[in-house]
């Protein structure tokens, strides 16, 4: 037998029994539909991190205190207060760093922010002019953090799009008094909208210079040094960065004086890309595991109704083979039946998931702007896995059709 | 028998030549077959050395009561079954040694079956029931063959109609229609008349009986009904798994 003749005849057969059939790819449709928008999800996030850390510009390397875990108990990444300002100048001016286009360092304090009556907490970040273009920040409106800010410890701030919208409902916020931690602050600038980061939202955040920050807002000092939070570093050229996280390696062992374990760590956007990548694929692979258990019970949700199926039409079968269909034509067709019953499945599925990665574009998720990527491989792997598993679970009913011995088909009731 | 003859004498051209002449004689050519089924711990002897030989364009019937083994001889003669020994020649061709893809293809090119239920396709119209043996064969033109089968038995107006809008005798005759669409060598009925009224029988027996006279074909026939046996030209009957008698109905040259 043909496909051409099994093709019609397997379509004829499911559509004699339409409430049976809709009931047994019900497993499929459900199992397919979860398991591809799961993978959309899992694609469109990984899309989305990849698409922020790009923004933060792939020529930035971050210095974060404290060393990197090795085993034993060490304090966590950024618990130490091991970086200085005096760190991030040696950067700047060190000969041995020749790659380092530009230098960084910031602090982070957490603090309530008060204008009039309305009042948000957020971070407050201590900068440097260098900031600005380290980190690809657009202002939306007035001016950054400048030099003579930073030498005269000016009680400036420049705000976050979102802090700037809370605060400021009727906008024009610059030129315009904030109070942080009781102190007063005159608004110069209000940055671009850019949405959620790893390394916390820009939004979110609130700029001001670095020695206000450190001689005038913080609670306490650590240490005799000006400790900063991190030091960012942007690379002459992004080609060669792995050059830069070296020259910057060195630079800080010999101000830090460091003969054995680093008290720093460092991390470049490829390698956060990585990470994300990894952990966000281990995490796609998991949900999908998940979802396809529901395919395993529509699998056998099919193999189950192939069995009825089978023994319903054992006089078909039995004159089927009278009339000289042979083992395989017996096999063919049933598995043909199988595999359509399952790709309509898929089919139905593939529809449910469009479906379903349509709401969740929809549905805001904090900062992150997840949208769902419902590609044609994703579709394609649907229909393919749903084909395969209706062949797969096809196969022993349809080799108990075609072992039947005619003459005991023929006799059947 | 013949076969025996042929051996005793000399020269191998001549010996061929006798062959062929005595093979394209017979259709069906029976030695000694017996058929044993294991049930469990027990065999059941169906067949006990069944000898006969059934010519090209005979019209046969088979009698005896239930349990005699007449089914299972139609099983063999329709290679939906081989024998346990003994030697089983389809137009000279030894059946028993063939495997279940061969029995197959013998069966659909050479091999029409009536049975007593009908057994057509529910879903299926009668031109698509008749065309069911030709999907498993060399199919070209499928359609017009069928509807030409149908007009043989008289049905072509029918073509399109499903099996339950169809009566017993029509439906019978789709059937006949069916084993007739690949231009067999043999029409083997089981039983063809035994679900039928006595004038839808009368009808099938007639077209069997046109066929045979008109075409040619070679039937061979199970019933119970010495009426429906009477038709044809010769009636063996079955006891115990053994050819008991031969009743000649009408001389040789009654049957072209």
């Amino acid at each position: 037998m043909k496909l051409t003749d099994a093709t019609p005849l397997a379509l004829r057969s499911l559509t004699a029994n339409k409430m049976r059939s809709l009931l047994t790819i019900l497993g499929i449709v459900i199992g397919i539909a979860s398991v591809i928008s799961m993978v959309a999800l899992g694609r469109g996030a990984q899309r989305a991190i990849v698409t922020q850390i790009q923004g933060m510009g792939l020529n930035l390397v971050m210095v974060f205190p404290g060393a990197t875990n090795t085993g034993g108990v060490q304090g966590s990444v950024g618990s130490q207060a091991s970086l200085t300002v005096k760190d991030a100048e040696a950067l700047v001016n060190s000969a041995d760093a020749p790659s380092v286009a530009a230098v960084a360092p910031e602090t982070r304090q957490f603090a309530q922010i008060v204008a009039g009556g309305v009042n948000t907490n957020s971070s407050v970040l201590g900068v440097t002019p260098e900031y600005q273009d380290v980190r690809l920040l657009d202002l939306a409106e007035g001016d950054f953090v400048t030099q003579q800010d930073v030498t005269a410890r000016s009680m400036v701030v420049v705000l976050g799009s979102r802090v700037a919208e809370t605060l400021f409902p009727d906008g024009n916020p610059v030129g315009q008094i904030v109070r942080i931690r009781e102190r007063p602050f005159t608004v110069v600038g209000v940055l671009k909208s850019k949405g959620g980061q790893i390394t916390g939202s820009v939004d979110d955040s609130v700029y001001i210079p670095l020695s206000t920050s450190q001689y005038r807002l913080q609670a306490q000092r650590r240490g005799s040094a000006l400790s900063v939070g991190t030091i960012y570093v942007s690379a002459a050229n992004s080609s060669s960065i792995q050059q830069t996280v070296e020259e910057v390696a060195n630079v800080l062992r010999q101000e830090h004086r460091i003969v054995s374990d680093d008290d720093f760590t460092i991390r470049t956007q490829e390698e956060m890309m990585q990470t994300v990548s990894q952990v966000l694929a281990i995490f796609t692979l998991f949900l999908g595991a998940v979802a396809s258990i529901s395919l395993l019970v529509g699998g056998i949700g099919i193999m189950n109704i192939m069995l009825v199926s089978v023994t319903e039409r054992t006089r078909e079968i039995g004159l089927r083979k009278a009339v000289g269909a042979k083992k395989r034509d017996i096999l063919i067709q049933f598995l043909i039946e199988a595999a359509t019953l399952s790709a309509a499945g898929g089919a139905v599925g593939v529809f449910f998931a469009w479906l379903l990665t349509r709401a969740m574009t929809r549905i805001p998720m904090g900062n992150a702007n997840i949208n769902p990527q419902l590609s044609p491989d994703i579709i394609a792997l649907g229909l393919i896995t749903a084909t395969a598993i209706g062949l797969f679970f096809g196969v022993y009913p349809a080799a108990r059709a075609a072992r039947m011995n005619p003459i005991d088909a023929l006799r059947s009731e | 028998m013949v076969r025996q003859a042929h051996h005793e004498r000399p020269g191998k051209k001549l010996l061929n030549d006798l062959k062929e002449i005595a093979l394209a004689d017979s259709v069906i050519e029976l030695e000694n077959i017996t058929r044993v089924y294991q049930m469990g711990d027990i065999q059941v002897q169906a067949l006990s050395g069944v000898s006969t030989l059934i010519k090209r364009g005979e019209m046969v019937a088979i009698m005896g009561p239930s349990g005699s083994g007449k089914s299972t001889l139609m099983n063999i003669l329709g290679c939906l079954d081989t024998p346990t020994s003994g030697s089983y020649l389809f137009e000279g061709k030894e059946i028993g040694k063939f495997n279940d893809d061969q029995l197959a293809e013998v069966r659909n090119r050479k091999i029409g079956f009536i049975f007593q239920s009908f057994n057509l396709l529910r879903r299926t119209t009668a031109a698509a029931n008749v065309e069911l043996p030709l999907v498993y064969g060399n199919g070209r033109g499928r359609r017009e063959r069928a509807l030409k089968a149908l007009e043989r038995v008289g049905l072509a107006h029918r073509a399109n109609h499903k099996p339950s809008e169809l009566s017993g005798g029509e439906q019978q005759r789709v059937a006949i229609a069916r084993a007739l669409v690949n231009n067999p060598s043999l029409i083997l009925a089981d039983e063809p008349t035994g679900n039928l009224d006595s004038r839808s029988s009368n009808e099938i027996m007639d077209i069997f009986c046109q066929l045979n006279k008109k075409d040619g074909i070679t039937l061979v026939l199970v019933t119970h009904e010495r009426d429906v046996a009477l038709f044809t030209q010769r009636i063996i009957f079955v006891k115990d798994g053994k050819v008991v008698n031969e009743e000649i109905l009408k001389t040789g040259s009654e049957i072209r």
